[in-house]
């Protein structure tokens, strides 16, 4: 038997990255703006979303799609409540949603009557860092409880996103956390991510939010 | 946890490259994986293990180059390697840096036999 060397230089996750080209090309086709958001169990991934629904549902219509580790409807059942059509994905213990299965939740959506679209990922800040959905901005929130530290420890997380939300900010003066040591560590690795401070508890920061993404969704119009 | 998906995908891509050149093997593929690509080799080993049994990559050996997180101060130009943790620019402090490596994640090359 001969042996040769046979070049490939090919992403690992080239297939996935392929399918989230395509997921984009659908929303972009049908106006829609999509949110990808990430972040660790706790961090007020379900709060930022009925905060925003609350704040954007009387000017745009929106869409949700849940991916949850289990097959639990809590997450879904609060979206559908406030009157959002909603699209609950069991990852089937997988921790990470992928285009795949964004794919297959696009096609039970009305992207057509829709404005936004918001894609909530499986709580974990490491594997969802790996997976492109389509969407057009990726954004991780952050807790206040969470700790300082944690663009220190979970770097590849921070590296791609468009947006950065603190949350919980009503608790900064009972947590230890030094916010500028926080916003250092986010800077080093993506100076250009917007970042805002808010808390779905009292409203504060939350109009800011809702300003650049009010914004962005007009644009795709 | 995502090693699964990971190793999944190396086998799909080695054995489309190894099919189109008519391998009869897949003997080692090479692998290279940045500082910031949050992958554990051994786990990448252990689902290759079961997950090449039967097809052309049965047997193959996985090496993985590792490339350290690398960045570069926008203000005094200084590039410097990540050791552990984040740390600003060690000539003048700067935090207006920008990651140049240690974001590969790719498969470089498989040995086929023939």
């Amino acid at each position: 038997m001969t042996t040769q060397r046979v070049p490939v230089v090919e992403k690992i996750l080239s297939a996935n990255d392929q399918l989230a080209d395509q997921n984009r090309r659908r929303l972009d086709e049908a106006g829609v703006f999509a949110l990808n958001i990430m972040a660790s169990p706790g961090a007020g991934k379900t709060s930022l979303i009925l905060k925003t629904i609350e704040k954007i549902a009387p000017f745009h219509r929106l869409a949700v799609i849940e991916g949850d580790t289990a097959p639990v409807t809590i997450d879904a059942d609060k979206i559908t409540a406030a009157g959002v059509p909603a699209v609950q994905i069991n990852t089937g213990g997988d921790c990470h949603l992928d285009a795949v299965m964004v794919s297959n939740a696009l096609s039970n959506l009305p992207l057509n009557e829709i404005a936004l679209l918001i894609i909530e990922n499986v709580g974990n800040l490491i594997c969802p860092a790996a997976f492109r959905l389509g969407a057009h901005a990726n954004v991780v929130i952050a807790s206040v409880p969470e700790g300082d530290d944690k663009p220190y420890k979970y770097p590849n997380i921070y590296r791609g996103i468009d947006a950065l939300i603190l949350n919980k900010i009503d608790l900064l003066p009972y947590v230890q956390f030094n916010p500028d040591y926080f916003r250092q560590g986010v800077k080093i690795l993506n100076p250009q991510a917007a970042f805002f401070s808010l808390s779905c508890k009292t409203d504060e920061g939350v109009g800011e939010w809702i300003d650049w993404l009010s914004a962005r969704i007009k644009r795709a119009r | 946890m995502h090693e699964l998906a990971v190793t999944e995908s190396i086998l799909k891509i080695a054995t489309e490259y190894a099919s189109r050149a008519e391998a009869k093997q897949v003997t080692h593929l090479y692998l290279v994986i940045g500082q910031l690509s949050s992958i554990v080799d051994d786990s990448v080993r252990f689902y290759w293990d079961i997950i090449s049994h039967g097809t052309l990559c049965e047997g193959a050996q996985l090496h993985f180059e590792r490339i350290p997180a690398r960045l570069t101060c926008q203000d005094c130009g200084t590039t410097y390697t990540l050791v552990d943790e984040l740390t600003l620019c060690p000539h003048c402090q700067s935090d207006r840096v920008r990651v140049v490596a240690g974001e590969e994640f790719r498969l470089d090359s498989i040995d086929i036999g023939n």
